[in-house]
């Protein structure tokens, strides 16, 4: 088979001849469908601002990776943008987030310090975790982020906990854990899922499908066909919406959070999008279409979608979109310098911080 | 106030008395109180089992469903929680219910808890007290009997203690409990209807101090747990022979008390460790790896390893007795250090 005629065939189909776009389509959300009675502009420069942020940070995390001086692993999030942004523009510093392998995001989306950030994947003494996380451990708790997290899945438990804590201390503050397609096949998604719903816990479960857990289809390891119906088993809403959506993404999730709050328990929400680039840097994605319906899907970018809807709807001019991204281009350029600068973590900080005192 | 109390009582005083003083000490798990949701429990404001082994009964009538969270089944999803619940300023108190269900539950000790602190550069804390149970004896076959506590001291970030009588068993629980770390509270199912003296006061035991619990002049023995009344007896038994035995009870197996141990070996030259964990890389040999690395000039003989056999824990009561260190063991594998001490 053509790879352009590639179809979504796992046994477990309801029509095995569904296509990509089919299965990028299946009963989504997108912003033509929704109202957003408070996108204000203020809220708009500062989603867009978070994308930018987001994608220039991770193109320099990208270069920086392919030019020797970022050790390790870095699993880029470009692509996904509008998903953390749009769902963290409704949290504050109170509220907990917790995130994945594919991090970086979501902890700017919830206001990480880029330059502690940028820092941070260097492996530099100024990074948020003194260079000892690196790119799979970038957390502030300050900021509410309980850390991006290098097992694919462990962030749902950290979350239920922070939500059981919110709950006994009647705070008022939500949860979301963000985590991917792969991390839905983990016993830990089931067991976190129940126990979030028999508690009724102040929690969204923000899920990123992009389609592929490594190198390995959604279509092939999940039986159900959308990871938002899985939420029925759950007795909880589950609800589909287009990921590269920013407007529709954010007015998905701030019902769900605002229900959150007002004790009226979890939801599931099921981000449809795509990653830009490998699993990891280094990944040569031969299990990515190159043509069809998939190419196009990867090929719509979230911050044009939303530009498009900004101009259209007389919410930002053109101008106005232009100047946010240079600004972009220049904080992130001032956090890779901040990096650099950073000197190597002390070998004496090997030690440290192992326990509390 | 001080009386005798059972080890299990002992165990439920402190976390009366932790709940009592810390309005953010919270205890999970499975049936720690059961029958949730039930209507004639929720009426009388009645437990049902108050933890397969009884030891947290009373706790949810005092201090309500809210504190005494009976979970699902699910030792991932709750342990996990558990670590939520310490990253965000509770001081949770997860049980465990067998230290073989660990299986189920590890990401959330050794992915998480064991390493926020150190990845996220000191700005974690993780006050997390995580009670289980391990130990043959009672039949439980292989699935129920473990004894894992030394798997979980092999992980940095991670502090396990391991009480053999009810007042250490009481004071080190308040003292893991007042942690701002990961510790794993590791209790011998064998030990609860032991009894012994309790004070009703709220007391602390330093977690990291090793208690001689006997003094003796010529042979150290080092043991953990239960395998402290193994210790005793083999030291009442070489004291028929004028054999002088000192017997220390390791109380905390990470991090384990060095100075106390090599300040006896030094004043000994004989060393034996009786660790019911199956032999290979356990507590044990890391006691004889340090010993002998840190005090091997004022050895007089090799350091004897006294453990459970590299086998699962069978099931048939007589195959079970003899997979438990015991004192006849303990004396036959180590005479040749001990032979020559007997006059």
């Amino acid at each position: 088979m053509a790879k352009e005629e590639r179809k979504a065939m796992p046994k477990s189909m309801k029509n095995p001849e569904t296509s990509f776009k089919e299965l990028v389509d299946l009963d989504v959300k997108t912003s033509t469908e929704t109202k957003v009675e408070d996108l204000t502009k203020e809220k708009s420069i500062s989603m867009y601002k978070n994308m930018e942020n987001i994608r220039n940070f991770e193109e320099n995390a990208k270069r920086f990776f392919a030019a020797g001086e970022i050790p390790g692993f870095v699993h880029l999030y470009a692509g996904e943008e509008a998903i953390a942004s749009g769902v963290c523009a409704h949290l504050s510093d109170d509220d907990f987030i917790t995130s994945t392998h594919r991090g970086h995001g979501h902890c700017v989306a919830k206001g990480g310090d880029l330059n502690g950030m940028m820092a941070e994947i260097f492996g530099r003494s100024d990074g948020l975790g003194k260079g000892k996380g690196g790119s799979m451990h970038i957390a502030d708790i300050d900021k509410g982020i309980l850390g991006a997290n290098g097992m694919v899945g462990g962030g749902f438990g950290l979350a239920t906990g922070a939500a059981m804590r919110n709950q006994y201390k009647k705070n008022g503050k939500v949860v979301v854990c963000f985590f991917g397609d792969g991390a839905s096949n983990e016993g830990l998604f089931h067991e976190c899922l129940n126990m979030a719903s028999i508690w009724n816990l102040p929690i969204v479960f923000v899920n990123e499908n992009n389609f592929y857990a490594e190198a390995t289809p959604q279509w092939y390891a999940s039986a159900s066909n959308t990871i938002a119906e899985r939420a029925a088993a759950y007795d909880m809403p589950g609800v589909r919406v287009n990921g590269k959506d920013l407007v529709a993404v954010y007015d998905i999730a701030g019902e769900a959070i605002e229900r959150a709050r007002n004790g009226e328990g979890p939801t599931l929400i099921e981000c449809v999008t795509y990653r830009n680039y490998g699993h990891f840097e280094g990944d040569g994605q031969s299990y990515k279409a190159q043509s069809g319906e998939e190419k196009e899907w990867a090929e719509v970018d979230p911050l044009n979608v939303f530009r498009e809807y900004t101009i259209e709807n007389g919410i930002m001019t053109e101008k106005e979109l232009d100047e946010i991204r240079e600004q972009s281009k220049k904080d992130v350029e001032a956090a890779v310098s901040f990096a650099k600068e950073s000197p190597e973590p002390s070998l004496d900080s090997l030690y440290e911080d192992v326990f509390a005192d | 106030m001080s009386k005798d109390k059972l080890f299990m009582n002992a165990i439920n005083e402190g976390l009366d008395q932790a709940m009592e003083k810390d309005e953010n000490v919270i205890l999970l798990g499975e049936d720690i109180a059961g029958g949730a949701d039930v209507p004639h429990l929720e009426e009388a404001n009645e437990d049902s089992w108050g933890g397969v082994m009884g030891i947290t009964s009373g706790l949810m009538p005092k201090y309500g469903r809210e504190r005494v969270v009976d979970t699902p089944l699910s030792e991932m999803g709750y342990m996990s929680s558990a670590v939520g619940m310490a990253a965000t300023g509770l001081r949770p108190v997860p049980e465990l219910m067998f230290n073989d269900f660990i299986g189920f539950a590890f990401d959330a000790i050794l992915g998480q808890a064991s390493k926020m602190r150190y990845m996220f550069g000191g700005k974690a804390k993780i006050p997390m007290t995580v009670r289980t149970m391990h130990g043959a004896g009672v039949n439980a076959a292989a699935q129920h009997s473990g004894s894992y506590y030394g798997m979980f001291a092999s992980i940095p970030g991670v502090k396990v203690v391991v009480p053999a009588t009810p007042y250490d068993a009481k004071g080190l629980l308040l003292s893991a409990i007042e942690e701002d770390n990961l510790v794993v509270y590791s209790e011998d199912k064998t030990l609860y209807s032991t009894k012994g003296e309790v004070p009703d006061d709220y007391y602390t035991i330093p977690i990291g101090e090793a208690d001689v619990k006997r003094k003796g002049e010529h042979l150290t023995i080092v043991t953990i747990g239960k395998m402290l009344f193994v210790g005793l007896e083999v030291a009442e038994r070489l004291e028929k022979d004028n054999v002088s035995v000192e017997v220390i009870d390791l109380r905390t197996v990470a991090p384990w008390d060095k100075d106390t141990v090599i300040e006896s070996v030094k004043k000994t030259g004989r060393l034996i460790v009786i660790d019911e964990a199956n032999p290979h890389n356990n507590t044990a040999t890391d006691i004889a790896s340090v010993i002998s690395d840190r005090a091997f000039d004022f050895l007089d003989g090799p350091i004897k390893c006294i453990c459970a056999p590299n086998t699962p824990v069978p099931f048939a009561p007589n195959l079970e007795q003899a997979y438990i260190p015991d004192a006849d063991k303990v004396l036959k594998e180590a005479d040749d250090i001990i032979f020559d001490l007997k006059s």
